[in-house]
């Protein structure tokens, strides 16, 4: 399953995301959305803890994180 | 199934922040709708947005807001909670604007220990005119009006708000915070939510002081403005809680 | 019942009376009976006083209560009304209706305490930066001051639009018989759907100022200006006194006009047809019904004034279109000093109109 979605648009390719993962799992893609940023993706859900450290630094509310139950 | 641990507070609305790339103003703006989402504050919210980046905060918020006058955002605070004192009212200031031209309507507030919550962010540097000398700005800080680096002799010496504010006897909360890791980040959106319990226990004036960044003025990358605020501004401005009298009247904290 | 009421004292009374339950000032003479005043009374009726820092602490205080929905007002004399213009500008760029009182006194600078009018470009041109307008009373005695008050809330809040009470220490200090009006339940007052004073039923009101698109400021200027323009055909107060066959109009406001209509007695019994025309708003000024008398039997037009030479510009102007060009002159007296009725008599006597009040 798919834990941390971000929303691209809102995206402005700061990294901060990338920068607090405690899993190195987050990057900057190829991507680049309508305002002209590269835009952050998870490159590996499986290894997502769900910390949700990604979203706490985030400062475009960009990113929603989900829990297995 | 899965559950959300984490989403978009309710209390912001879907328009995407026009900060640049980065800047920690929009962490500060979800942590006050999460503190005050915590307390189930939202219907009765009225926020005063300053001059400065954050001239635009309303357009994020979905309570009442106000865009103040440079620096008067604690005057028009006194003014809206003295009329409707059932809101729980907040200031959002830089620092231009709270500890330069707004630095009479602050000190003032504080001492009448106004039943309000001001959040004040101290990046150190004009971000909306290009970067200039900040009240807060450090000791050899390099801005544009301080090319050379600030010099005590030439520009004056720093302004530090929580202590100055902490000598009144008017205020209920003052602490300072910052938003350089995950850790620190709670750790503000705590003292929000204190601050704002302070203000609904009707404790009088509360204060968070929050180190913040302007990657586009530092020219520095995001990260290695967080990083500066940990290793420098953290220094300079020491965290920590400089005023509790406690969130009960019988509580009394040093 | 009419009593013996004190100017500065008399209009903080009708404020109450109109509902105001805010007041935010900031000591200075003379009109420091204001605060005062409101420091008791609004507590007896359940409102709130706050002795600001300054001046532009004070008007914010009154932006922010009155953006909330609440009747609010500041008052202070010439130096702190300066002071006061930042948040004024704001208070009219954010269409947020309040009342300003002036209670003038001599200037610049911080000229001195005797009564003066030389804020009144200051008050009816806008004041601060960026184009406004307040509506502005002229009280000339303490029922009108009383009773202007009490209007002043009642207009502020229909056209979203601060209004300013312009009057001088003279006023403020002398006691005379007044009727304060009848008390309104403020609770009772339609509410205010525009207001951002909480409790928004999810719908988010701003209070504000700013607007980045030219186009969309040039509109907000537009709607502004059409504000004006309904003062202009709606708010226009003005008296007469003499003035059907007068040959000498006198112009004067405020004060200065009592003591014109005694030179006009005067100058009746000595055989010479004069006049008082009395501006009672001085924004919007009644331009038209000065523009009558131009077309008249008046030939000569003196303006008496407590400033060097403000009030007869809005006198030249209204008198501008005028087929037969009355003559113009000024006469005042400044620095704190009052003329007499007498002095005036003698300007008019001597027959001379001089452009310039020092000439």
């Amino acid at each position: 399953m798919r834990k941390v979605i971000f929303d691209e648009k809102l995206c402005k390719g700061c990294e901060l995301c990338v920068t607090a993962c405690p899993k190195k799992i987050l990057a900057l893609s190829d991507r680049t959305n309508a305002m002209g940023y590269r835009v952050a993706e998870c490159i590996d859900q499986s290894k997502c803890i769900s910390c949700a450290f990604c979203a706490t630094m985030c400062p475009d509310c960009v990113i929603e994180v989900h829990k297995e139950k | 199934m899965d559950k959300i641990v984490f989403r978009k507070p309710k209390l912001l609305n879907d328009t995407p922040f026009h900060y640049c790339p980065g800047c920690t103003h929009g962490i500060v703006h979800r942590l006050i709708a999460e503190a005050l989402e915590n307390l189930g504050e939202y219907d009765n919210v009225v926020g005063i947005a300053p001059v400065g980046c954050a001239v635009f905060a309303y357009n994020y918020f979905r309570c009442d807001m106000f865009q103040a006058a440079h620096g008067r955002a604690p005057s028009v605070a006194t003014g809206i909670k003295r009329a409707t004192p059932e809101n729980t009212v907040f200031v959002y200031q830089g620092d231009g604007d709270l500890a330069s031209i707004g630095m009479a309507e602050i000190v003032h507030a504080a001492t009448r220990g106004e039943n309000i919550t001001v959040i004040f962010i101290n990046n150190g540097i004009y971000g909306m005119t290009g970067g200039q000398m900040a009240p807060t700005t450090l000791q050899g800080q390099k801005t544009t009006t301080s090319p050379a680096g600030r010099d005590p002799l030439e520009h004056g010496n720093p302004i530090k708000i929580c202590e100055l504010l902490a000598t009144l006897t008017g205020p209920a909360y003052i602490a300072r915070t910052s938003v350089h890791d995950v850790r620190s980040v709670k750790a503000t959106r705590d003292a929000l939510e204190y601050g704002f319990a302070m203000q609904k226990n009707k404790r009088g004036f509360s204060l968070i002081e929050i180190l913040s960044t302007c990657p586009t003025n530092f020219h520095m990358t995001p990260a290695q403005s967080l990083a500066y605020v940990k290793d420098v501004g953290c220094k300079a401005y020491p965290l920590g809680v400089y005023k509790d009298i406690g969130l009960q009247a019988e509580e009394k904290k040093a | 019942m009419k009593k013996l009421w004190k100017g500065n004292e008399a209009v903080a009374e009708a404020a109450i009376a109109a509902g105001c339950r805010c007041f935010f000032g900031y000591p200075i003479t003379p009109q420091n009976e204001i605060p005062e005043y409101m420091s008791w009374r609004l507590k007896e009726v359940g409102g709130h006083f706050v002795q600001a820092e300054s001046e532009v602490s004070a008007i914010n205080m009154v932006y922010g209560a009155a953006g909330a929905g609440a009747r609010a007002m500041t008052s202070s004399s010439s130096p702190g009304v300066s002071l006061k213009q930042e948040g004024i500008s704001y208070i009219a760029g954010a269409e947020v209706p309040c009342v300003v009182m002036n209670m003038m006194r001599a200037g610049p600078g911080l000229g001195g305490i005797q009564p003066g009018q030389s804020d009144y470009f200051q008050a009816t041109k806008g004041g601060g930066h960026g184009d406004y307008r307040l509506l502005v009373y002229a009280p000339a005695s303490v029922q009108e001051a009383a009773d202007l008050t009490y209007k002043a809330f009642f207009r502020a809040d229909y056209y979203r639009n601060p209004v300013m009470i312009l009057g001088d220490g003279m006023l403020g200090q002398m006691m005379e018989p007044a009727e304060i009006p009848a008390a309104i339940d403020p609770a009772a007052l339609p509410a205010k759907p525009w207001a951002a004073g909480g409790r928004n039923g999810g719908v988010q009101r701003v209070i504000n100022s700013i607007f980045m698109n030219p186009d969309t400021l040039e509109e907000h200027n537009r709607e502004l200006t059409r504000k004006y323009e309904d003062m202009a055909k709606n708010e226009v107060l003005f008296e007469h006194y003499r003035t059907q066959d007068a040959q000498v109009v006198l112009v004067a406001y405020g004060i200065v006009a009592r003591i014109c209509k005694a030179a006009v007695d005067a100058l009746r019994a000595e055989g010479i047809k004069a006049g008082l025309f009395r501006p009672i708003t001085l924004f919007p000024f009644a331009y038209g019904e000065l523009a009558k008398l131009g077309n008249g039997a008046a030939q000569k037009f003196v303006s008496v004034e407590l400033s060097c030479g403000q009030l007869i510009e809005d006198v030249k102007l209204g008198l501008y279109d005028c087929e037969k060009r009355p003559q113009v002159g000024i006469f005042a007296r400044v620095g704190g000093n009052v003329m007499k009725p007498e002095d005036v008599v003698a300007y008019v006597k001597e027959g001379r109109l001089s452009a310039s009040w020092i000439k």
